[in-house]
């Protein structure tokens, strides 16, 4: 095992090259959209257990699959009234098994991207060539969907192998969402390829704000601005990075939409915002600032 | 090491990786419409439960349960505070606005306190079964299983008719919901994937499953998340004004308020919950009824639908 990463040099937020978005915006702001499917009852992962409670696990199993039938419909409803895109976050298999999910998306003009194929199938443990299959499946499952490259990661229920980031590079993706190291993107180091870090977030995701930090709605949403006016202010000096990671099983619950839609208008109702997918934020990073933040870094000599 | 068949799926396909219900989209079923034209279905359950002194916690501790060495008086005797003291004052609370709930009692507490299932039977308020007690869940290798589910039903039948099952912790085996559709229970309260009812299979039977929440939850919101009153009182009147203002475009919803006397029945608490009703009962179109006649207004409403769609 490795003591660090090696994924990324050290470069600190006041001394790097001045990052300009599009149009003079001063946030490059997505909404990543979680849209999972986890199984009742996946082969067992050495490494972990997909659920809390012995199978069949009734209450996680059906509070997961609540997203699918009824929060990602709401949670779409408020999307398109603030005008935002999504980034979809995507367990793959749910081409097949929710196409009418995938469709919504598509018809939107959203991106989608790959959060493996399951939620419930872990790379912890993987084969370099079981990796390699499962990487590829992605990007099969995604381009016969939608008929869209598939140019982000977030790894299955954020799971990896020290090879994970070298193997996405080199099979053609451009971002990664799996490192929290940032509030800016980054060059990641891997073998072969160019390869950003678009920051997405784990004080954002709601996931992290709902069943880890137990807030209650109207304090995400006060969550979600304070983030976003401290980035708005520092994109002043050079551009920042907001992403709201979502999971509609959680944010399209009744009691939870209004504050998170009231947090979005607030946030889409400002003029120097770019209403962003993290492709684009990835694309424009990678052609203008890549090279320059790889020159500006400096390498990292353990003790 | 990985074996290679952890990357086969043999149920990657159209619906679910299941054969209980269909994959259904919530927005896209034919509009329901509640008697007298209501928006929303006000449904509240309130569980009245018995955590007993020696409770072992198998396969794992539900929540609410005992936590020290034995003998826990301090859980044991707070949690049946409910049973003598809370479930009146939510009584009180709901009574004010001629609410009826559903109770999903477990069978030992009709046993032991039967005083109380005449007051809840005498209020026409429904008896859903919530098994036998807080330390018998139903999961995978239990022993004896439909005995359990028999002898619920029996403590419970004798002053009730019980049509609706509340799993404690909403706990099931595998066999769990073909054993209680044998025993003639027609819906059940365990899954929270749906705002709505669905039909889920059952042996060679059909049940319904009713969308009792497991977010909507005084003890989700007050003892998990450690939330203030007045968080619960908001996420109530949230959840209320986000589905009476959907019901206007995708015809009736269901509110469905979970309710534990021993945790919402303190005197400092009862205050949030008679707000959020007071919010709700302002509103025109609010139907309060138990669990069964929503699930009968809901299937009398499909068949005139001629169930066109899941």
């Amino acid at each position: 095992m490795k003591r660090d990463p090696g994924l990324y040099d050290y470069l600190p937020y006041t001394r790097r090259p001045k990052i300009e978005w599009p149009n003079g915006a001063r946030v490059a702001f997505w909404v990543a959209p979680n849209i999972e499917f986890y199984e009742l009852e996946p082969p067992k992962n050495p490494s972990r257990a997909a659920w809390a409670r012995p199978a069949p696990d009734v209450l996680n199993y059906s509070y997961r699959d609540y997203g699918n039938r009824a929060g990602f419909w709401r949670m779409l409803e408020a999307m398109d009234r603030c005008g935002m895109r999504g980034s979809v976050s995507l367990n793959v298999a749910l081409c097949e098994h929710h196409p009418e999910v995938i469709e919504a998306c598509v018809e939107r003009g959203w991106e989608l991207y790959s959060h493996g194929t399951y939620n419930t199938r872990y790379t912890f443990g993987m084969s370099e060539a079981q990796e390699r299959a499962l990487i590829q499946d992605s990007i099969d499952a995604i381009r016969k969907a939608s008929g869209q490259k598939l140019d982000g990661w977030l790894a299955p229920a954020l799971t990896y192998t020290e090879r994970t980031l070298d193997l996405v590079a080199e099979m053609g993706l451009s971002y990664v969402c799996d490192l929290f190291h940032d509030d800016q993107p980054g060059p990641v180091k891997t073998a072969r390829g160019r390869l950003a870090s678009v920051p997405y977030s784990l004080e954002m995701n709601d996931v992290i704000a709902y069943n880890v930090n137990l807030v209650s709605p109207r304090r995400y949403g006060e969550i979600l601005r304070r983030q976003f006016d401290r980035l708005y202010a520092e994109g002043a000096e050079s551009g920042t990075v907001m992403c709201i990671p979502l999971h509609p099983y959680l944010i399209g619950q009744p009691y939870r939409l209004k504050a998170f839609e009231d947090a979005l208008a607030y946030i889409t109702g400002h003029d120097k915002v770019w209403l962003a997918t993290g492709r684009e934020i990835a694309r424009h990073f990678i052609d203008r600032y890549y090279h320059a933040f790889a020159q500006a870094s400096h390498s990292v000599h353990d003790f | 090491m990985i074996s290679d068949d952890y990357l086969e799926y043999p149920k990657r396909r159209y619906g679910m990786d299941h054969e209980r219900y269909e994959w259904s989209i919530l927005p896209r079923r034919a509009p329901i419409s509640w008697p007298g034209g209501a928006r929303v279905a006000l449904w509240v359950t309130v569980s009245l439960q018995w955590f007993p002194l020696d409770m072992k916690g198998q396969p794992f501790k539900p929540p609410g349960a005992l936590q020290t060495a034995y003998p826990d008086l301090r859980h044991y005797t707070l949690r049946d505070y409910g049973n003598r003291v809370g479930v009146f004052r939510v009584m009180q609370a709901l009574e004010r606005h001629g609410i009826r709930a559903s109770a999903a009692m477990n069978a030992a507490v009709a046993s032991r306190y039967p005083a109380l299932l005449e007051e809840i039977v005498s209020k026409k308020w429904e008896v859903v079964a919530h098994g036998l007690d807080m330390d018998h869940l139903h999961y995978e290798g239990m022993k004896g299983e439909a005995e359990l589910i028999s002898e619920a039903l029996r403590l419970l039948g004798e002053k009730a008719t019980v049509r609706g099952w509340l799993s404690p912790a909403k706990s099931e085996s595998h066999q769990t919901l073909d054993l209680l559709a044998e025993a003639g229970i027609e819906y059940v309260c365990d899954w929270v994937n749906d705002d709505m009812p669905y039909e889920i299979r059952a042996g060679g039977k059909t049940l319904h499953a009713m969308p009792h929440s497991a977010d909507i939850d005084d003890v989700q919101i007050l003892v998990a998340n450690h939330h203030a009153e007045d968080d619960f009182r908001d996420a109530l009147v949230d959840q209320f004004d986000l589905l009476h203002e959907e019901s206007a475009r995708h015809g009736g919803r269901i509110l469905a308020i979970s309710l534990h006397p021993w945790a919402i029945g303190q005197p400092y608490r009862i205050g949030a919950l008679e707000s959020a009703l007071a919010h709700m009962m302002r509103h025109p179109g609010v139907w309060p009824a138990t669990g069964a006649e929503i699930l009968d207004a809901w299937k009398a409403q499909r068949a005139a639908q001629g169930n066109s769609t899941a």
